[in-house]
């Protein structure tokens, strides 16, 4: 047998963030995946992924939220909490700094639109956002 | 003029490891499996979904002498990052199959979703490949 490459793991722990975000999901517990420690497995997965594993599961979380505040008309704290966020107070700054408004105002920028029939997969990943660092980098390098 | 689309490849990690994942877990027939002595062995191992004339060439990553080695590398890297391209099939119950290709122990990345073309799920094979399966309106 070929022996599996490293980055295998990570992308079980990748895949880990993107099926169960809505869960109170941590970067333990991606590690875990991965079978790594916290510390090891962060700097693996940023260095396979280019971003942090927490950077990567906010991120998505944070999409998913987009979509909501596009498509339905759910108040702001059931989508922070339908994402696996817990502080509503955290999810308006941590979306501001990706998005550049507030949720609120954001829905109101993005009525939502008849969609072609583009997999969900494809608009989610073309949809995403350049990485923002969620001050991260500084304590990284 | 070009008639049909016989063949389509997907890298995979190993070979042996590949076609047992697409024949039991993912219930494909063995189409075709020729191993050529005088070219390095070289393996060509395809199946496919029974019914359908369209196979799946399970590829393994060749080294030296059709890539050099910094290239094999870096085609293992991205099959095993998850980025190596994907598929896309069509299947008449997205819930059934979901529950039936998960008990079998294949890994999804995104539940069966309603999605405004479908209901549409995502997985990956053995090697990491994403394929998504959609339930589509008939």
């Amino acid at each position: 047998m070929t022996p599996v490459p490293p980055e295998r793991h990570l992308l079980r722990a990748k895949d880990l963030a993107d099926a169960r975000f809505r869960e109170p999901l941590d970067v333990p517990a991606l590690a875990r995946a991965a079978y790594l420690s916290p510390a090891h497995f962060s700097r693996e997965f940023r260095r396979a992924f280019g971003e942090t594993p927490h950077q990567y599961l906010l991120t998505r979380r944070l999409e998913r939220a987009a979509a909501l505040l596009r498509n339905t008309d759910r108040s702001v704290a059931d989508i922070c909490f339908t994402v696996g966020l817990r502080s509503v107070g955290s999810f308006t700054t941590s979306f501001r700094r990706v998005y550049g408004m507030s949720p609120m105002a954001y829905r109101a920028a993005h009525p939502p639109v008849e969609r072609a029939r583009v997999p969900t997969c494809v608009l989610q990943a073309y949809a995403r956002r350049q990485s923002s660092s969620f001050r991260e980098d500084t304590n990284a390098a | 003029m070009l008639k049909q689309l016989t063949h389509v490849q997907v890298w995979v990690h190993d070979q042996d490891e590949a076609l047992a994942f697409y024949t039991e877990k993912l219930g494909m027939e063995l189409r075709e499996d020729v191993t050529v002595a005088e070219m390095g062995n070289f393996r060509w191992l395809s199946v496919g979904i029974p019914g359908q004339d369209v196979a799946i060439t399970l590829m393994a990553i060749p080294g030296p002498p059709v890539f050099e080695e910094e290239t094999r590398d870096q085609i293992q890297k991205l099959l095993a990052k998850g980025a190596s391209g994907g598929l896309f099939f069509s299947t008449p119950d997205a819930q059934k199959s979901y529950e039936e290709l998960r008990s079998r122990g294949v890994e999804f990345t995104q539940e069966p979703t309603e999605q405004p073309y479908g209901i549409d799920a995502g997985f990956r094979d053995v090697s990491g490949n994403h394929f998504r399966m959609a339930q589509l309106p008939s």
